[in-house]
Protein backbone atom coordinates (compact mmCIF):
# COMPACT_ATOMS: atom_id res chain seq x y z
CA UNK A 1 0.00 0.00 0.00
CA UNK A 2 1.66 3.83 -0.85
CA UNK A 3 1.69 6.32 1.47
CA UNK A 4 -1.45 8.41 2.24
CA UNK A 5 -0.81 11.41 0.46
CA UNK A 6 -4.42 13.55 0.58
CA UNK A 7 -5.51 14.31 4.18
CA UNK A 8 -7.70 16.16 6.16
CA UNK A 9 -7.61 19.51 6.20
CA UNK A 10 -6.73 21.13 9.44
CA UNK A 11 -9.63 23.57 10.11
CA UNK A 12 -11.73 20.38 9.14
CA UNK A 13 -9.64 18.45 11.79
CA UNK A 14 -10.42 21.23 14.21
CA UNK A 15 -14.38 21.32 13.48
CA UNK A 16 -14.74 17.14 13.88
CA UNK A 17 -12.59 17.94 17.45
CA UNK A 18 -15.26 20.05 18.46
CA UNK A 19 -18.07 18.06 16.95
CA UNK A 20 -19.35 20.56 14.46
CA UNK A 21 -18.94 18.63 11.47
CA UNK A 22 -22.39 17.05 10.64
CA UNK A 23 -22.62 13.51 10.99
CA UNK A 24 -22.08 12.65 7.32
CA UNK A 25 -18.82 14.53 7.25
CA UNK A 26 -18.05 13.00 10.55
CA UNK A 27 -18.45 9.35 9.54
CA UNK A 28 -15.43 10.22 6.67
CA UNK A 29 -13.11 12.06 9.15
CA UNK A 30 -13.37 9.42 11.67
CA UNK A 31 -12.56 6.69 8.73
CA UNK A 32 -9.99 8.14 7.18
CA UNK A 33 -7.97 8.55 10.96
CA UNK A 34 -8.81 4.92 11.66
CA UNK A 35 -6.15 4.62 8.36
CA UNK A 36 -4.17 7.90 9.22
CA UNK A 37 -1.62 8.18 11.92
CA UNK A 38 -0.14 11.93 10.39
CA UNK A 39 -4.09 12.82 10.80
CA UNK A 40 -4.92 10.81 14.28
CA UNK A 41 -1.76 12.79 16.06
CA UNK A 42 -3.34 16.20 14.33
CA UNK A 43 -6.44 15.42 15.58
CA UNK A 44 -4.53 14.85 19.12
CA UNK A 45 -3.23 17.92 18.85
CA UNK A 46 -6.59 19.48 18.35
CA UNK A 47 -7.48 17.90 21.32
CA UNK A 48 -4.57 19.12 23.38
CA UNK A 49 -6.22 22.35 22.35
CA UNK A 50 -9.52 21.59 23.70
CA UNK A 51 -7.94 20.26 26.38
CA UNK A 52 -6.59 23.27 27.38
CA UNK A 53 -9.28 25.66 27.19
CA UNK A 54 -11.63 23.44 29.03
CA UNK A 55 -8.36 24.00 31.95
CA UNK A 56 -9.19 27.50 31.20
CA UNK A 57 -12.48 27.36 31.49
CA UNK A 58 -14.32 29.99 34.26
CA UNK A 59 -15.23 27.55 36.55
CA UNK A 60 -18.97 26.89 37.59
CA UNK A 61 -19.56 25.62 40.94
CA UNK A 62 -21.86 22.14 40.66
CA UNK A 63 -24.25 21.55 43.49
CA UNK A 64 -23.39 19.74 46.61
CA UNK A 65 -24.94 16.23 46.20
CA UNK A 66 -23.36 15.77 42.61
CA UNK A 67 -20.56 14.22 43.84
CA UNK A 68 -21.99 11.77 46.04
CA UNK A 69 -24.34 11.01 43.41
CA UNK A 70 -21.54 10.17 41.09
CA UNK A 71 -19.30 8.61 43.16
CA UNK A 72 -22.21 6.16 44.48
CA UNK A 73 -22.90 5.06 40.79
CA UNK A 74 -19.26 3.69 39.99
CA UNK A 75 -20.36 0.45 41.13
CA UNK A 76 -23.65 0.68 39.25
CA UNK A 77 -24.00 -1.73 36.38
CA UNK A 78 -23.93 -0.44 32.51
CA UNK A 79 -24.24 -1.31 29.40
CA UNK A 80 -21.04 -0.41 27.34
CA UNK A 81 -21.76 1.03 23.91
CA UNK A 82 -20.93 -1.64 21.20
CA UNK A 83 -17.88 -1.19 19.80
CA UNK A 84 -17.33 -1.67 16.09
CA UNK A 85 -14.21 -3.40 14.74
CA UNK A 86 -12.81 -3.08 11.39
CA UNK A 87 -14.42 -5.60 9.13
CA UNK A 88 -12.04 -5.66 5.63
CA UNK A 89 -11.69 -2.78 3.69
CA UNK A 90 -14.22 -1.17 5.99
CA UNK A 91 -13.34 1.01 9.24
CA UNK A 92 -14.29 0.73 12.38
CA UNK A 93 -16.74 3.76 12.01
CA UNK A 94 -18.27 2.59 8.54
CA UNK A 95 -19.10 -0.77 10.45
CA UNK A 96 -20.62 1.39 12.85
CA UNK A 97 -22.79 3.13 10.24
CA UNK A 98 -23.82 0.13 8.89
CA UNK A 99 -24.23 -1.60 12.17
CA UNK A 100 -22.46 -4.07 11.57
CA UNK A 101 -24.14 -5.33 8.70
CA UNK A 102 -22.86 -5.78 5.20
CA UNK A 103 -23.25 -3.28 2.55
CA UNK A 104 -26.13 -3.77 -0.10
CA UNK A 105 -25.21 -2.70 -3.05
CA UNK A 106 -27.90 -1.32 -5.65
CA UNK A 107 -26.90 -0.77 -9.33
CA UNK A 108 -26.98 2.60 -10.53
CA UNK A 109 -26.14 1.79 -14.38
CA UNK A 110 -22.72 0.54 -16.01
CA UNK A 111 -21.40 -1.56 -12.86
CA UNK A 112 -21.68 1.62 -11.01
CA UNK A 113 -23.09 0.35 -7.54
CA UNK A 114 -24.12 2.11 -4.22
CA UNK A 115 -25.32 1.65 -0.89
CA UNK A 116 -26.87 4.84 0.90
CA UNK A 117 -25.84 4.66 4.46
CA UNK A 118 -27.40 7.43 6.00
CA UNK A 119 -29.45 10.21 4.40
CA UNK A 120 -30.75 13.48 5.88
CA UNK A 121 -31.17 17.09 5.80
CA UNK A 122 -27.77 17.78 6.89
CA UNK A 123 -25.85 15.70 4.59
CA UNK A 124 -25.55 11.93 2.92
CA UNK A 125 -22.92 9.19 3.40
CA UNK A 126 -22.88 6.32 1.04
CA UNK A 127 -20.44 3.86 0.06
CA UNK A 128 -19.61 3.40 -3.82
CA UNK A 129 -18.40 0.99 -6.12
CA UNK A 130 -17.15 1.97 -9.06
CA UNK A 131 -15.44 -0.64 -11.57
CA UNK A 132 -11.71 0.09 -13.08
CA UNK A 133 -11.60 1.79 -15.30
CA UNK A 134 -15.30 3.15 -15.14
CA UNK A 135 -16.20 7.02 -14.30
CA UNK A 136 -18.09 7.97 -12.09
CA UNK A 137 -20.49 10.08 -14.13
CA UNK A 138 -19.31 13.75 -14.16
CA UNK A 139 -20.76 15.85 -11.25
CA UNK A 140 -20.89 18.95 -10.21
CA UNK A 141 -21.23 20.13 -6.42
CA UNK A 142 -23.82 21.77 -4.67
CA UNK A 143 -21.98 21.86 -1.46
CA UNK A 144 -18.82 19.93 -0.39
CA UNK A 145 -18.09 16.26 -0.91
CA UNK A 146 -15.88 14.31 1.05
CA UNK A 147 -14.55 11.02 -0.69
CA UNK A 148 -12.13 8.24 0.82
CA UNK A 149 -10.97 5.54 -0.82
CA UNK A 150 -11.36 2.21 0.91
CA UNK A 151 -10.31 -0.44 -2.00
CA UNK A 152 -8.51 0.66 -5.31
CA UNK A 153 -7.65 4.18 -6.64
CA UNK A 154 -9.37 6.57 -8.65
CA UNK A 155 -7.81 9.53 -10.46
CA UNK A 156 -9.77 12.83 -11.37
CA UNK A 157 -8.44 16.19 -13.12
CA UNK A 158 -6.92 16.86 -9.13
CA UNK A 159 -4.38 13.72 -8.97
CA UNK A 160 -4.95 10.13 -8.11
CA UNK A 161 -5.94 8.82 -4.99
CA UNK A 162 -4.98 5.61 -3.11
CA UNK A 163 -6.76 3.37 -0.13
CA UNK A 164 -6.70 6.07 2.47
CA UNK A 165 -6.49 9.32 0.70
CA UNK A 166 -9.60 11.74 1.00
CA UNK A 167 -10.51 14.54 -1.39
CA UNK A 168 -12.05 17.12 -0.44
CA UNK A 169 -14.24 18.81 -2.55
CA UNK A 170 -16.38 21.70 -2.99
CA UNK A 171 -18.46 23.65 -5.48
CA UNK A 172 -15.78 25.05 -7.21
CA UNK A 173 -14.76 21.48 -8.55
CA UNK A 174 -16.33 19.73 -11.55
CA UNK A 175 -14.30 16.91 -11.80
CA UNK A 176 -14.94 13.03 -13.05
CA UNK A 177 -13.07 10.57 -11.37
CA UNK A 178 -12.11 7.28 -12.92
CA UNK A 179 -11.64 4.22 -11.25
CA UNK A 180 -8.12 3.53 -11.99
CA UNK A 181 -6.88 -0.55 -13.10
CA UNK A 182 -6.80 -3.19 -10.65
CA UNK A 183 -9.09 -3.81 -8.22
CA UNK A 184 -12.86 -2.18 -8.00
CA UNK A 185 -12.80 1.45 -6.42
CA UNK A 186 -14.71 1.03 -3.48
CA UNK A 187 -15.37 5.00 -1.65
CA UNK A 188 -16.98 6.18 0.78
CA UNK A 189 -18.42 9.21 0.10
CA UNK A 190 -20.35 12.38 1.81
CA UNK A 191 -22.38 15.54 1.01
CA UNK A 192 -23.95 18.00 2.47
CA UNK A 193 -26.05 18.57 -0.59
CA UNK A 194 -27.08 16.23 -3.48
CA UNK A 195 -24.91 15.73 -6.20
CA UNK A 196 -25.58 17.43 -9.30
CA UNK A 197 -24.97 14.87 -11.98
CA UNK A 198 -24.39 15.78 -15.49
CA UNK A 199 -24.27 12.31 -17.62
CA UNK A 200 -25.93 9.46 -18.37
CA UNK A 201 -29.03 10.25 -15.15
CA UNK A 202 -30.66 13.36 -16.16
CA UNK A 203 -31.11 15.53 -12.91
CA UNK A 204 -35.34 14.65 -12.82
CA UNK A 205 -33.80 10.92 -12.21
CA UNK A 206 -31.89 12.29 -9.29
CA UNK A 207 -34.41 11.72 -6.42
CA UNK A 208 -35.15 8.38 -7.72
CA UNK A 209 -32.18 7.10 -7.36
CA UNK A 210 -31.67 9.28 -4.22
CA UNK A 211 -28.06 10.56 -5.58
CA UNK B 1 1.64 22.81 41.15
CA UNK B 2 5.57 22.16 40.79
CA UNK B 3 6.61 19.60 38.07
CA UNK B 4 9.79 18.53 37.73
CA UNK B 5 10.88 16.82 34.43
CA UNK B 6 10.76 13.54 35.87
CA UNK B 7 7.01 13.34 37.18
CA UNK B 8 3.79 13.51 35.47
CA UNK B 9 1.77 16.12 36.02
CA UNK B 10 -0.63 15.74 39.04
CA UNK B 11 -3.55 15.21 36.51
CA UNK B 12 -1.71 12.26 34.93
CA UNK B 13 -0.96 10.50 37.93
CA UNK B 14 -4.65 10.90 39.45
CA UNK B 15 -5.79 9.52 36.12
CA UNK B 16 -3.58 6.54 35.77
CA UNK B 17 -4.34 5.57 39.42
CA UNK B 18 -8.51 5.28 38.47
CA UNK B 19 -7.00 3.36 35.89
CA UNK B 20 -4.94 1.03 37.17
CA UNK B 21 -6.03 1.00 40.25
CA UNK B 22 -9.23 1.81 40.29
CA UNK B 23 -8.69 4.56 42.76
CA UNK B 24 -11.74 5.91 44.27
CA UNK B 25 -9.65 9.01 46.09
CA UNK B 26 -8.11 9.70 42.60
CA UNK B 27 -11.47 9.77 40.92
CA UNK B 28 -12.76 12.26 43.58
CA UNK B 29 -9.70 14.65 42.99
CA UNK B 30 -10.28 14.56 38.81
CA UNK B 31 -14.24 15.01 39.99
CA UNK B 32 -13.22 18.27 42.68
CA UNK B 33 -10.36 19.58 39.52
CA UNK B 34 -12.65 19.14 36.69
CA UNK B 35 -16.61 19.30 37.26
CA UNK B 36 -16.43 23.05 38.00
CA UNK B 37 -14.86 23.45 34.93
CA UNK B 38 -16.54 21.33 32.70
CA UNK B 39 -19.84 23.07 34.01
CA UNK B 40 -18.23 26.29 32.96
CA UNK B 41 -17.35 25.19 30.07
CA UNK B 42 -20.58 23.36 28.97
CA UNK B 43 -22.41 26.67 29.85
CA UNK B 44 -20.74 28.60 27.56
CA UNK B 45 -22.06 26.81 24.98
CA UNK B 46 -25.81 27.60 26.01
CA UNK B 47 -26.55 24.82 28.70
CA UNK B 48 -28.86 25.64 31.29
CA UNK B 49 -27.62 25.04 34.57
CA UNK B 50 -29.49 21.74 34.88
CA UNK B 51 -28.49 20.37 31.52
CA UNK B 52 -24.85 20.82 32.40
CA UNK B 53 -24.88 19.11 35.57
CA UNK B 54 -26.67 16.19 33.66
CA UNK B 55 -23.49 16.34 30.89
CA UNK B 56 -20.79 16.68 34.31
CA UNK B 57 -22.26 13.60 35.52
CA UNK B 58 -22.31 11.45 32.21
CA UNK B 59 -18.73 12.71 31.32
CA UNK B 60 -17.42 11.99 34.88
CA UNK B 61 -19.13 8.50 35.11
CA UNK B 62 -17.52 8.18 31.47
CA UNK B 63 -14.21 8.89 33.18
CA UNK B 64 -14.64 6.36 35.34
CA UNK B 65 -16.07 3.64 33.00
CA UNK B 66 -13.52 4.36 29.85
CA UNK B 67 -10.37 4.69 31.76
CA UNK B 68 -9.15 1.92 30.15
CA UNK B 69 -9.08 3.59 26.69
CA UNK B 70 -6.66 6.76 28.40
CA UNK B 71 -3.24 6.24 26.94
CA UNK B 72 -0.88 9.26 28.62
CA UNK B 73 1.76 8.69 25.60
CA UNK B 74 -1.44 10.05 22.91
CA UNK B 75 -3.72 12.56 25.30
CA UNK B 76 -3.23 14.73 28.27
CA UNK B 77 -6.17 13.97 30.87
CA UNK B 78 -8.03 17.12 29.44
CA UNK B 79 -8.13 16.53 26.23
CA UNK B 80 -9.08 13.15 26.79
CA UNK B 81 -11.71 14.63 29.11
CA UNK B 82 -12.58 17.23 26.15
CA UNK B 83 -13.25 14.93 23.99
CA UNK B 84 -16.29 13.26 26.09
CA UNK B 85 -17.57 16.30 27.04
CA UNK B 86 -18.27 17.06 23.01
CA UNK B 87 -19.56 13.71 22.27
CA UNK B 88 -21.98 14.14 25.49
CA UNK B 89 -22.34 17.54 24.11
CA UNK B 90 -23.12 16.47 20.73
CA UNK B 91 -25.44 13.36 21.92
CA UNK B 92 -27.51 15.72 24.14
CA UNK B 93 -27.89 18.64 22.33
CA UNK B 94 -28.19 17.04 18.62
CA UNK B 95 -29.60 14.12 19.56
CA UNK B 96 -26.44 12.63 17.63
CA UNK B 97 -24.01 9.89 17.83
CA UNK B 98 -20.56 11.71 16.91
CA UNK B 99 -18.70 8.68 14.93
CA UNK B 100 -15.40 8.10 16.66
CA UNK B 101 -11.73 6.79 15.01
CA UNK B 102 -11.19 3.22 15.52
CA UNK B 103 -8.94 3.09 18.65
CA UNK B 104 -5.24 2.07 18.83
CA UNK B 105 -4.62 -0.85 20.14
CA UNK B 106 -1.50 -1.17 22.03
CA UNK B 107 0.28 -4.93 22.06
CA UNK B 108 -0.22 -5.98 25.56
CA UNK B 109 2.33 -5.96 27.81
CA UNK B 110 3.63 -2.51 26.73
CA UNK B 111 5.46 -0.68 29.04
CA UNK B 112 4.83 2.81 29.82
CA UNK B 113 7.55 4.94 27.52
CA UNK B 114 7.81 7.98 30.22
CA UNK B 115 9.96 9.94 27.69
CA UNK B 116 7.21 10.22 25.21
CA UNK B 117 4.47 10.68 27.94
CA UNK B 118 6.94 13.70 29.42
CA UNK B 119 7.75 14.94 26.07
CA UNK B 120 3.45 14.94 24.98
CA UNK B 121 3.46 17.09 28.49
CA UNK B 122 5.94 19.61 27.84
CA UNK B 123 4.08 20.16 24.24
CA UNK B 124 1.72 21.21 26.07
CA UNK B 125 3.01 23.62 27.77
CA UNK B 126 4.48 24.92 24.77
CA UNK B 127 1.03 24.99 23.49
CA UNK B 128 -0.54 27.10 26.60
CA UNK B 129 1.76 29.40 26.74
CA UNK B 130 1.35 30.04 22.55
CA UNK B 131 -2.91 30.44 23.46
CA UNK B 132 -2.04 32.57 26.43
CA UNK B 133 0.01 34.98 23.89
CA UNK B 134 -3.39 35.10 21.50
CA UNK B 135 -4.93 38.68 21.41
CA UNK B 136 -8.10 38.38 23.59
CA UNK B 137 -10.48 38.84 20.43
CA UNK B 138 -8.13 35.31 18.59
CA UNK B 139 -9.02 33.50 21.63
CA UNK B 140 -12.36 34.39 21.48
CA UNK B 141 -12.44 32.98 17.87
CA UNK B 142 -10.76 29.70 19.23
CA UNK B 143 -12.57 29.44 21.76
CA UNK B 144 -15.79 29.96 19.67
CA UNK B 145 -14.04 27.00 17.16
CA UNK B 146 -13.35 24.57 20.37
CA UNK B 147 -16.94 25.00 21.76
CA UNK B 148 -18.18 23.83 18.59
CA UNK B 149 -19.77 27.23 17.72
CA UNK B 150 -18.57 27.66 14.08
CA UNK B 151 -21.27 28.14 11.57
CA UNK B 152 -21.64 25.99 8.57
CA UNK B 153 -19.82 28.42 6.33
CA UNK B 154 -16.75 28.82 8.07
CA UNK B 155 -16.06 25.16 8.37
CA UNK B 156 -17.00 24.52 4.58
CA UNK B 157 -13.83 27.24 3.68
CA UNK B 158 -10.82 25.36 4.33
CA UNK B 159 -9.12 28.98 5.50
CA UNK B 160 -12.21 29.19 7.94
CA UNK B 161 -10.42 28.72 11.27
CA UNK B 162 -8.26 31.55 12.28
CA UNK B 163 -6.06 29.22 14.22
CA UNK B 164 -2.95 32.11 13.90
CA UNK B 165 -0.38 31.46 15.88
CA UNK B 166 -1.28 28.12 17.82
CA UNK B 167 -1.44 27.17 14.04
CA UNK B 168 2.17 26.99 13.93
CA UNK B 169 2.70 25.81 17.24
CA UNK B 170 0.65 23.14 16.50
CA UNK B 171 2.70 22.61 13.29
CA UNK B 172 6.02 22.12 15.45
CA UNK B 173 4.68 20.32 18.08
CA UNK B 174 3.80 17.81 15.32
CA UNK B 175 6.44 17.13 13.81
CA UNK B 176 7.91 16.50 17.58
CA UNK B 177 5.76 14.03 17.97
CA UNK B 178 5.40 12.29 14.97
CA UNK B 179 9.22 11.44 15.77
CA UNK B 180 8.44 9.95 19.21
CA UNK B 181 5.31 8.17 18.87
CA UNK B 182 6.02 4.71 17.83
CA UNK B 183 2.56 3.45 16.64
CA UNK B 184 2.37 5.57 13.92
CA UNK B 185 0.81 3.36 10.67
CA UNK B 186 1.34 5.36 8.02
Amino acid sequence: MSAIGHHVPESMLAAYAAGSLPNAFAVVVASHVSLCGQCRVALEAHQNVGGLLLEDAKTVSVSSRLKADILSQLDAPYRPEPVYDRSGIYPGPVMETLKGRKPRWKNLGRGVRQDILSEGKKGSVRLLYIPPGQAVPDHGHNGLELTLVLQGSFSDETGRFGVGDLEVADEELDHTPVADDGDACICLAATDAPLRFHAFMPRLLQPLFRI
Amino acid sequence: MVQTDTEYSQQTQWMIAVRDRRDRNAFAALFDHFAPRLKGFVMRSGASDHQAEEIVQDVMLAVWRKAASFDPHRAQVSAWIYQIARNRHIDIVRKENRPMPEELREDPGTEADASQIMGLEQETRHLKSALDKLRPEQREIIEKAYLGELTHQEISTQTGLPLGTIKSRIRLGLERLRHELKDLKS
